[in-house]
């Protein structure tokens, strides 16, 4: 198989606050293929976002990356100096985000915007950049593109507004997209339109897409694998088809048999008892899910099957549910 | 009410985060003290009566004796000093207080309700605002007469829009808010939302807004005391000692002036650096 | 003949006055050179009638900007309307201003469980205090009277007695919700609001807060009038549905047949929207164009015109009023498409 567009291996993330040190994420490892959309899915606390972040090397002051890589290529960018980082962000890795009108500059004008990344990471001539700006604009499917470029971002709907920070995160071609939340708190029909555009453009460039979600059945109809999180460790890599039709991970089945769908009735849709450990706790057994599970045995106490980076299809549990 | 009191050890335990993790938190709180002491205590501490005069020992410099020294009237400056901290604190918090109370309310009812009362209310404070404020608590002072009680009055006046302001800011944000909605559904008026719902939400902010204007308050009510209005000699007052030892500095009798100018200072610095500690305790955002 | 409805409005309509654009010097001019002008107006809910029958839930859906928290805030008398009824048990509310119904008798006949529960308790009240002041306000309890109206109100709800003393702050987001509906339940109203009561929780609380309300339902013999996005918490919960598209309800009829055969292009777009993965990407509605401007729009074109696939020439000419297309689903389109049973 040819080298994946990213490859993270083992991470680990810390938080140091003030009641205590946040164990936010433990030997993380996935990898994307090229033209490959991977879902990272989860409630919240997973560290759906955490992965992201410390991808992107933008985790807050209070976090720590205490282990592992993350391959872009041959390049890790955890370890990556400063400015080969400024080189790779924008033009290799591009990410969005959930609020796109916090992620605009208020006062600059939306084509301005887009212009100021094409110069910089997209090699365009300063008296095309305006041009090239109105392109994008249209091929992210908003009306009337030379009028809108001249907007600012407060004159746009939410669902514009996540059109425009996609034209930015495309703009210089990248390799990877990191999209973290990207339709959360638009409409559906808004939301529809925004997946597709993101994924005819990595159908025609072979851009690989992690894209982070809690809505397990958007995940469904828009990735091709799912890696699914919880409490800060991955306990489910799987293909979507397989991974829907066969849970492995008791959690994912939890989670699976919780999520309103066309057909299912109210009654027959299951609660996950116990809440999130912790993670502050020092003592946290191997398996995060122990204490939740109805499958656990005194084996859940000892080492968690490990899941590497190279599986397209794995599972941390001892007690599997049956394929 | 065991939640009151789950809550109230909390805040307690907050504050003293914050204070144990900023030092200069920690010495404005010392000062604040150490100034309400003063207040208090001070005129049956201090080791001279400030009113006494006794020529024979006018305008020494600061000894073992007296430790600011004595002004033209031979009365001892450090007594004096001291004394003029209840006078002076006193004006400030009874100034910032009335202020509080209707500059906090008039700005909440114009957050509130909006429409007309907002714009009479706003329009006053802009009003204010267009006058230069010293200016303006002079002519107040003039107008109403030469008192401690109108001194209060003027301060008071001055610093109206700024806490006019703040609160309508405040209570416009909130007046939306899902809690708001929810009392009108549990069937409380607009009298008892603003009351119940908004108050205690604008309070802490304004609490803080109280500490930066008390230093502004003493500055004042001192500057009205040096240019004659307001508080009169003999009372010690900082103000009018500053006003009565400047004219002593150019003969080289320095302290007169600057001791009670130094309190001052000490004073206005210290509410300052209080009004940061504050909103770190009260910011519920820095809690976690 | 069918028994009278618990809720019935009627051709209610609220518009917001916008200010003038421009600046006011020349809008002053203007108004003393040419008298006064009529200032712009959103029209947020336009024309809207429905009912809902005693033990019913009814679900409202649209997108954002559609109307729909005004309609709720009209409906649970928050906001006044422009024109318009709302009867309950036969009662017209709308005769006692919102600014006085808090105080009204009739005010705890109508509760709301909020969108997001942590906004909507003071944070500075405790979950005792939250669920304690309708009560207080509403029905003058005081003392054990009120603790034990509390205590029975959070039991319903699942909310450990222990958990009554703590501040929102202090709580999980399941527990908020829960102290968001015990509130909303302590004066066991007859018509419940829900606005969108589970779009900040995860999926796993979210089934445990929808099985809930859906237990309170019974037990308390209320109606419920069901705002959301998700339409697949919308099929779950709701007998019938209400289509709303910039401020008017273009479509209505039981969730089932609406979802399974739309007949306004839009609900067929939403239907179309809703995540699926046993779908084919090309067989999906897509809207394209813009929405129109909900500023005094056009009384005489269509609203959804401009995104809708199929518009014709009358569409632009003639405002489509709801039609009758099954015994029970009703459209407001010059074009409907739906299976006539």
């Amino acid at each position: 198989m040819a080298t994946p567009a990213l490859t993270v291996d083992n991470l680990s993330v810390v938080f140091r606050t003030r009641s205590g040190v946040v164990r936010a994420l433990e030997h993380v490892s996935f990898s994307v293929a090229k033209g490959e959309t991977v879902a990272v899915v989860g409630e919240s606390g997973s560290g759906k976002s955490v992965t992201a972040y410390a991808v992107m090397g933008i985790l807050d002051g209070a976090g720590e990356i205490t282990s592992g890589r993350a391959l872009l290529g041959a390049l890790d960018v955890l370890s990556a100096p400063r400015h080969v980082l400024d080189g790779v962000r924008g033009r290799d890795i591009a990410m969005i985000f959930q609020n796109p009108r916090s992620a605009l500059n208020p006062i600059r004008r939306v084509g301005d915007q887009i212009a100021d990344v094409l110069l910089r990471h997209a090699n365009v001539p300063p008296a095309q950049a305006g041009l090239e700006a109105v392109k994008m604009l249209d091929s992210v499917g908003i009306t009337d593109p030379a009028r809108r470029a001249r907007a600012y971002p407060f004159e746009l709907s939410g669902g514009m507004c996540q059109r425009v920070m996609i034209a930015i995160a495309l703009a210089a071609k990248p390799s990877l997209l990191i999209a973290d939340e990207p339709t959360t708190g638009l409409d559906v029909t808004t939301q529809a339109i925004i997946m597709d555009i993101i994924a005819a453009r990595a159908a025609a460039t072979g851009m690989a897409t992690v894209f982070i979600t809690h809505d397990l059945g958007l995940a469904a109809e828009r990735a091709d694998r799912i890696v699914v999180m919880h409490a800060g460790h991955v306990v489910e890599v799987a293909p979507t088809a397989e991974l829907f039709r066969h849970p492995r991970h008791p959690y994912t089945a939890e989670l699976l048999a919780a999520t309103p769908g066309g057909t299912s009735r109210l009654e027959d849709l299951s609660t996950i008892p116990g809440s999130l450990p912790d993670l502050r706790n020092a003592l946290l057994p191997p398996c995060r899910y122990s204490a939740r599970c109805p499958r656990r045995s005194d084996a859940c106490d000892g080492a968690l099957p490990q899941i590497s980076a190279q599986t397209r299809s794995a599972f941390a549990c001892h007690h599997p549910v049956a394929a | 009410m065991s939640a009151g009191a789950v809550a109230e050890r909390s805040g307690i335990a907050h504050a003293r985060y914050v204070i144990g993790e900023n030092p200069v938190t920690a010495f404005a709180f010392g000062l604040f003290v150490a100034i309400v002491f003063a207040a208090v205590l001070g005129p049956s501490l201090v080791p001279y009566d400030p009113l006494a005069s006794n020529t024979s020992r006018a305008l020494q410099a600061p000894s073992a004796q007296h430790w600011f020294g004595t002004d033209q009237l031979g009365r001892d400056l450090f007594s004096r000093v001291i004394v003029a901290t209840r006078l002076d604190l006193t004006i400030a918090v009874a100034s910032v207080i009335l202020v509080f109370a209707l500059g906090g309310l008039a700005g909440i009812a114009a957050g509130y309700y909006g429409g007309w009362i907002d714009k009479v209310i706003m329009r006053i404070a802009d009003t204010i605002m267009a006058f230069p404020l010293f200016v303006l608590a002079m002519g107040i002072v003039a107008a109403l007469g030469n008192s401690v009680t109108n001194i209060v009055i003027a301060t008071a006046i001055v610093n109206f829009p700024l806490y006019a302001r703040v609160a309508r800011a405040e209570a416009n944000i909130r007046r939306e808010a899902g809690y708001v909605e929810a009392a009108k559904l549990s069937g409380n008026g607009d009298g008892r939302i603003v009351l119940m719902q908004i108050l205690p939400n604008v309070f802490p902010i304004l609490v803080v807004q109280m500490s930066l204007t008390m230093g502004y308050a003493i500055l004042n009510a001192a500057g009205l005391s040096f240019i004659g209005l307001g508080v009169r000699p003999p009372m010690p007052e900082w103000g009018i000692m500053v006003a009565e030892g400047a004219a002593f500095m150019v003969s080289g009798e320095w302290w007169i002036a600057f001791f009670p100018g130094l309190a001052l200072m000490i004073a206005v610095f210290c509410f300052n650096l209080l009004g940061d500690g504050l909103r770190d305790i009260f910011d519920p955002r820095r809690r976690t | 003949m069918t028994p009278e409805p618990l809720l019935d409005v009627a051709e209610l309509s609220r518009r917001f006055v916008l200010p003038l654009p421009g600046n006011p010097v020349a809008n002053l001019l203007r108004r003393l050179r040419h008298g006064p002008t009529a200032a712009p107006r959103l029209h947020a809910v336009d024309d809207v009638s429905f009912s809902v029958a005693r033990g019913e839930t009814v679900g409202l859906v649209g997108e954002s900007g559609c109307g729909k928290s005004t309609l709720v805030r009209l409906v649970s008398r928050l906001l006044d309307p422009d024109e318009g009824s709302i009867r309950l048990g036969g009662k017209e509310l709308t005769y006692t201003q919102a600014r006085n119904f808090a105080r009204a008798p009739d005010r705890g006949r109508i509760q709301m469980v909020f969108q997001d529960a942590g906004e909507s308790i003071n944070p500075r009240y405790t979950a005792q205090d939250a669920i304690a002041d309708p009560l207080r306000r509403l029905r003058g309890l005081s003392g054990s009277a009120l603790d034990t109206k509390v205590q029975q109100a959070a039991t319903r709800c699942g909310l450990p007695l222990a958990l009554l003393s703590r501040f929102p702050h202090q709580l999980s987001g399941g527990q908020r919700a829960r102290v968001g509906i015990a509130r909303a339940i302590a004066l066991e109203p007859e018509l419940l609001i829900l606005d969108e009561p589970t779009a900040a929780l995860d999926v796993s609380v979210q089934v445990v807060v929808l099985q809930l309300l859906q237990k309170l339902k019974f037990e308390l013999g209320m109606s419920y009038l069901f705002v959301s996005h998700d339409l697949n918490v919308v099929r779950l919960l709701c007998d019938r549905v209400l289509v709303m598209y910039l401020g008017k309800i273009v479509e209505s009829g039981p969730a089932r047949e609406v979802f399974a055969n739309p007949a306004h292009p839009y609900t067929r777009a939403l239907v179309a929207a809703v995540p699926d993965a046993t779908r084919k990407a090309e067989d999906r509605t897509r809207l394209s164009g813009e929405i129109r401007s909900p500023i005094d729009p056009s009384p005489h074109a269509c609203r959804f015109l401009g995104r809708c696939p199929q518009s014709a020439a009358i569409c632009g000419t003639e405002m489509p009023v709801l039609k009758a297309v099954s015994a029970t689903q009703t459209v407001a389109c010059h074009f409907p498409e739906a299976r006539l049973p």
